[in-house]
């Protein structure tokens, strides 16, 4: 079995006129959590977007060692799944269309859904605890909500590689901890994970993370070695610090003098 | 639940299409009395009840069938259009095909100088006349063409003027646009056609008063032909309301069946406006009626836009016919009114909504 999940020698791509990816090689491990982390404008979701087959780029990238070009396109459906930023709403849809959506590359063109669809959307309505207002439209749940039912449309796909661009959006603690707890399930079950993920303390939790600024990768490594730390720092300006906290990572600001005004009690 | 509701919601549109059948049999110029009289009573005047039988059946049956045929087409259309944008302003008027369409069948009465040309001198000397009035199978079906073609060039032209689809404002914008110079091209086509000109003036206010028994058939069958093709095709609409990335992700092929799709809607509308004239709103108005009153996929959408848009032209024509009787409004204008009214109270309703949502 190939070891990486993801390869991509040579990436760039445009959008319009701005070129916002420059020649990234990257190799994402297989049944690993892997977190794209970097500032705003850093080429994050686009490089997903490329590693997807979403964004038209010149160079290569590979799925499951087989070039992205040369899956039919059902197939590559099947191995996978795609979870976008700000998916536009599907309003009228209920709970349960909208997580069935996820098991069309499963499904012949006419045939209806099967048994295995149903407990597939089944399963993972339930891991995102969306089950109980399955028969709701999407129009009907709140931002927090409407993500875990995209979540579990992802999932449904039952993909062996899972890319996700902000997927904690408008989600509580307590749901984001639940999210945390599935990624680690599904990775424990051998699926690879790919995220963008703004939430720096969040994505300490991932295997690996690929660190980037100006379209470019500045460093990739485990999220446990002090090299990763470092870049990560450094690619934020400095204006976070990693520390070690009761067995976890956590990224914490770092208040600037100029900006830090003494407080003076009346 | 929801597919037990839209059910129930087919059940009742086909319930009140069918009493809005009976109603509009029985509403026109030759009143109520003149003409049921006659049909039942068996001492009646026989030529009065063979005059009774050829209005019923000749004129007033086909029409009002023809208008649920033109209804059906245009609320398809528009929750096609709709779905296919995912925009809920999107109707066959906002994107042009309509004014294309209508182009396409000015631009084919002037061709044939309003009775020669285009079907041929055969055609002419066995007696067809070529107007929108025409029963004859191959003129319907020669305006039903060109009405198509121009609806696809329509189409065609708002989506290379907005770049895609992907922005909403632009393929708005381009729609009406196109929608404005084709229409100004129909004038322009109907001032150097001045044999045309009175019969289109109708046209152009949309009438079910020109359709027959062939018009009625055609459109029937070309509505079952668009419901199947959209229905086979409903999947990508469902896909596309997440997004075109999400929609690719599942390895649906879009090209393609956006293509196949727009080529649904242009025949819809095409089909509609080469009967019936440019009858505004129902396109727009029935897929929003629907989803008020239930959530459901895209292809239960598209069967109850259709019911509704055929009850809903059905009741605006049959209103037409009644409300200054023995004259009557010409449908278009009367949907128009009613349905502007609605897309205003629509807006305004949303503003309520997100003024609501904001507090």
């Amino acid at each position: 079995m190939n070891a990486i999940a993801i390869e991509a020698r040579g990436l760039s791509a445009r959008l319009g006129d701005a070129h916002i990816l420059h020649n990234i090689t990257l190799a994402l491990p297989r049944a690993r959590w892997t977190c794209i982390v970097g500032p705003n404008g850093a080429g994050k979701s686009t490089l997903l977007k490329a590693l997807a087959g979403l964004l038209p780029h010149s160079g290569g990238v590979a799925l499951l060692g087989r070039p992205l070009a040369d899956w039919p396109s059902r197939q590559r459906a099947q191995q996978l799944a795609w979870l976008g930023q700000n998916e536009s709403s599907g309003d009228d849809l209920t709970v349960w269309d909208v997580a069935m959506l996820g098991r069309l590359p499963h499904q012949a063109w006419l045939s209806p859904p099967s048994a295995a669809d149903h407990a597939a959307v089944e399963r993972a309505l339930r891991a995102t605890q969306a089950w109980d207002w399955r028969a709701r439209s999407l129009g009907q749940l709140s931002g927090g909500e409407r993500q875990r039912v995209l979540l579990a449309r992802a999932l449904a796909v039952e993909a062996q590689v899972l890319l996700m661009d902000e997927p904690l959006a408008n989600l509580d603690p307590p749901h984001q901890a639940d999210w945390l707890d599935l990624v680690q399930a599904l990775v424990r079950e051998g699926k690879t994970v790919v995220s963008v993920l703004h939430e720096i303390a969040m994505a300490l939790h991932a295997d690996e993370l690929v660190v980037m600024a100006q379209g470019r990768i500045t460093h990739q490594g485990l999220c446990a070695e002090p090299t990763t730390h470092r870049a990560l720092e450094a690619v934020f300006d400095h204006r976070i610090e990693v520390h070690a906290l009761q067995g976890q990572w956590v990224a914490l600001p770092r208040a600037t003098s100029s900006l830090v005004k003494p407080h003076h009690a009346d | 639940m929801n597919a037990r509701r839209a059910s129930w919601l087919v059940v009742g549109l086909l319930l009140t299409a069918l009493a809005l059948a009976a109603l509009g049999v029985c509403v026109g110029s030759a009143g109520f009395e003149n003409l049921i009289g006659p049909l039942l009573n068996p001492e009646a005047d026989p030529a009065d009840t063979a005059m009774a039988q050829q209005i019923v059946w000749e004129i007033r049956l086909p029409r009002t069938l023809g208008a649920w045929g033109a209804g059906a087409l245009l609320g398809l259309a528009g929750a096609v259009a709709q779905g296919l944008f995912r925009n809920p302003l999107a109707d066959p008027f906002l994107l042009g095909s309509a004014s294309g369409a209508s182009l396409g069948v000015a631009l084919a009465l002037a061709a044939m100088g309003g009775g020669a040309g285009m079907l041929g001198a055969g055609m002419m000397n066995s007696g067809v006349a070529v107007s929108v009035f025409s029963s004859s199978v191959w003129v319907r079906l020669g305006l039903t063409g060109a009405a198509f073609g121009g609806a696809v060039l329509a189409v065609l032209l708002t989506l290379l003027l907005s770049r895609g689809v992907q922005h909403t404002l632009r393929l708005l914008l381009a729609g009406v646009v196109v929608g404005v110079v084709l229409g100004a091209m129909t004038h322009l086509v109907l001032l150097f056609s001045p044999e045309s000109l009175q019969a289109m003036q109708a046209f152009m206010l949309g009438s079910t008063s020109f359709v027959g028994w062939t018009a009625c058939v055609l459109m029937v069958a070309v509505w079952a032909l668009c419901a199947l093709a959209a229905w086979l095709l409903a999947r990508v609409l469902d896909g596309l309301s997440l997004g075109d990335a999400t929609a690719r992700s599942l390895g649906l092929p879009l090209g393609p069946m956006r293509a196949a799709l727009v080529a649904v809607l242009a025949l819809a509308t095409g089909t509609a406006v080469a009967q019936t004239g440019l009858i505004a709103f129902v396109g727009l108005a029935a897929p929003h009626l629907v989803r008020s009153m239930v959530k459901t996929t895209s292809a239960r959408l598209m069967l109850l836009a259709s019911c509704m848009g055929g009850a809903l032209l059905m009741a605006a024509d049959t209103l037409a016919r009644w409300l200054i009787a023995p004259q009557e409004l010409p449908v278009g204008v009367l949907t128009a009114v009613l349905g502007g009214g609605y897309l205003l109270w629509l807006m305004q309703r949303n503003t309520r909504v997100s003024r609501g949502a904001g507090l």
